[in-house]
């Protein structure tokens, strides 16, 4: 039976030296910025937060709500979630057609008072094995409880969207390998932009407790 | 240098941490670390060398530091430069950019810059990228606040920078447009230095009565040096404000007005502007007053950084390693160590630095949650763990690929 290998990640954040100072400037950015970027922007947030929930769960949103204060375009922008099945470029629409719309009810470009600008960063992963392996799901849970949260974030969202698996690689390992389908439609039903990586590995804890 | 220990760290950083740095040092078991910088002692630089440099020993990495040997002329050209590249205006003549090249040169000549990963601390030794060797990954490592440099000056010390590999600031803000990779490194504190670590209740007692620092009411304090830019007329006006509903004393410590003419100056208009109030005590402290500062820090039941400017300003991070509620200035680093209402506040006014004061000080279960939230934010993102990881992780990063 093939063992799930449990890997940390590293993250090593790169600036562009491109900034917007207003929400025109903003679209502007988001239309022309590399994947990297846009996905950097709507998940690397969770390796930066790991006990404390910003207001909204993508850097776009928490820049409009908080940095030029225009709560409207921020609550907007909260509600794109991106779906396992989303591509980066689906997510980039998606945020391009929510801040063009908000731009067009409007007749002046919020921008920054007295805030800080956007500042457009990538990001670089790199995995580091933490030699820990499974093979039920016992020690499954067993070494889920103990590796770093950012093991969490790479078999997650690493595995969704920058390695485009679709899935996460927790899910795969349950259904293929296990043969509990069941549970790797739980698993990836869970609501992942609505926890910190602490409370995704609980949520997924108790999902593996249930089915054991 | 001081002997650290990688391990003594496990009960600090978040669990996982210490194992994690151990894991990524085994990828790079054979290669080698060079920091260079221009001091051995004085300034923010070297204290962080002086932790970061033995760590990463600890840990196997083959790691050394070495400073540049400088003239006095040559010190006074990089201290233009190092005004220039803050945004003031600076007169640079050719005589002096010659004088800052020949110092770069003798020590070009002198120095063994041999190693697998270089990195080069901020502009004094820059013009050292002529003697990189094929293979050798070279990074330069800004720790100024470089969002709005007097060009000239820029553009002189960009011929040097463009030719490394990477380049790393301390916040966002401060990346120009260059065309190699730049890189977010955070400064840190250290948990186990004088100034951050545990002090028992008879250490804080201590400091307190030699400082006849009140204990029968809550201290708020700020800990900056006389500077404008630190705004301490502006915390004597909250003080004041916050004085009329909730009894409580100020502390403002700082330093650097014995031999800064501007900051004797400030430091004349705080006490002017303090009168006679005994529940305001300014101290003018020795630059070696760490425990003191720890002290002050655990004492106080409110912290306040009201920067009007400020590069990262890590008196926010030594408050919150402590478990303080913070209240700093809307501007530079104080915006990513603060999350508004989750480990801290960030104001833009006297009314509401003296807003908040009085709501922590009047909702003490908040200013606790606040300052829990505080140190947890900390822990992850401000300690020199997550320094060292950084670093190990920028090796694996450019030397794993080659």
């Amino acid at each position: 039976m093939k063992e799930f290998e449990f890997t940390d990640c590293v993250e090593i954040r790169e600036l562009t030296g491109r900034r917007a100072d207003d929400e025109a400037g903003l679209l502007e950015l988001i239309e022309e910025a590399p994947d990297d970027a846009i996905y950097y922007h709507t998940h690397s947030y969770f390796l930066r937060h790991f006990y404390i929930s910003g207001p909204y769960p993508n850097d776009f949103a928490n820049w409009a709500a908080i940095q030029v204060r225009d709560k409207v375009l921020g609550e907007k922008l909260s509600a794109i979630t991106p779906s396992p099945q989303n591509s980066i470029d689906d997510i980039r629409n998606a945020l391009v057609e929510v801040i063009d719309k908000h731009l067009s009810t409007i007749k002046t470009v919020p921008a920054i008072a007295y805030g800080q600008p956007f500042h457009l960063m990538i990001s670089k992963i790199i995995e580091v094995p933490t030699h820990l392996r499974a093979s039920n799901l016992q020690e499954f849970c067993d070494q889920l409880k103990i590796v770093d949260a950012s093991a969490v974030y790479n078999h997650i969202f690493e595995a969704r969207f920058r390695v485009k698996k679709g899935r996460s690689d927790f899910a795969i390992w349950f259904e293929e390998v296990l043969g509990r389908k069941d549970l790797a439609d739980q698993v990836e039903q869970i609501d992942a932009y609505m926890f910190s990586l602490e409370g995704l590995r609980s949520k997924i804890l108790s999902l593996c407790d249930k089915s054991l | 240098m001081d002997h650290l220990i990688w391990e003594s760290y496990r009960t600090i950083a978040p669990a996982g941490t210490v194992d994690l740095g151990y894991r990524l040092a085994d990828m790079l078991k054979d290669k080698s670390l060079l920091h260079v910088n221009s001091t051995r002692w004085g300034g923010g630089v070297a204290e962080m060398l002086h932790r970061i440099v033995p760590l990463l020993q600890n840990l196997g990495i083959n790691t050394r530091w070495d400073v540049i040997e400088g003239t006095p002329a040559f010190y006074q050209v990089t201290k233009s430069f190092h005004n220039a590249l803050q945004g003031n205006q600076q007169d640079i003549s050719e005589e002096m950019y010659n004088a800052y090249l020949k110092v770069n040169r003798f020590n070009g000549r002198k120095m063994d810059l041999n190693a697998d990963m270089v990195v080069i601390h901020d502009p004094q030794p820059a013009p050292l990228i002529y003697k990189r060797k094929k293979g050798s990954v070279w990074l330069w490592r800004c720790h100024i606040d470089a969002s709005r440099p007097q060009r000239k000056v820029w553009n002189f010390l960009r011929d040097f920078v463009s030719d490394y590999d990477g380049a790393i600031f301390s916040l966002p803000d401060f990346a120009q447009k260059l065309t190699i990779p730049q890189h977010l490194i955070y400064p840190s504190i250290d948990p186990l230095s004088d100034k951050n670590r545990d002090l028992s209740e008879e250490e804080i007692n201590r400091v307190l009565e030699k400082y006849q620092i009140p204990r029968n009411k809550p201290i708020i304090c700020q800990v900056s040096r006389f500077d404008r830019f630190k705004d301490p007329l502006g915390v004597i006006q909250a003080y004041q404000m916050v004085k009329k509903y909730n009894d409580c004393c100020l502390v403002l410590a700082g330093g650097g007005a014995a031999d800064d003419p501007e900051g004797a100056q400030v430091l004349a208009e705080v006490k002017a502007a303090a009168g006679n109030d005994p529940d305001v005590i300014i101290l003018d402290l020795p630059p070696d007053s760490n425990v003191e500062i720890n002290a002050f820090q655990r004492a106080s039941t409110v912290i306040l950084q009201k920067s009007l400017k400020e590069g990262f300003g890590l008196t926010v991070a030594e408050a919150m390693w402590k478990a303080k509620p913070v209240i700093g200035g809307f501007v530079g680093g104080i915006t990513v160590q603060i999350v508004y209402g989750q480990t801290g506040y960030t104001v833009n006014s006297v009314e509401g630095a003296a807003y908040r004061i009085r709501y922590l000080l009047n909702n003490p279960e908040a200013a606790r949650r606040i300052g829990e939230n505080a140190r947890e934010y900390t822990r992850r993102n401000f300690l020199v763990t997550r320094h060292i990881i950084d670093y190990l992780s920028l090796m694996v990063c450019y030397l794993k690929k080659r």
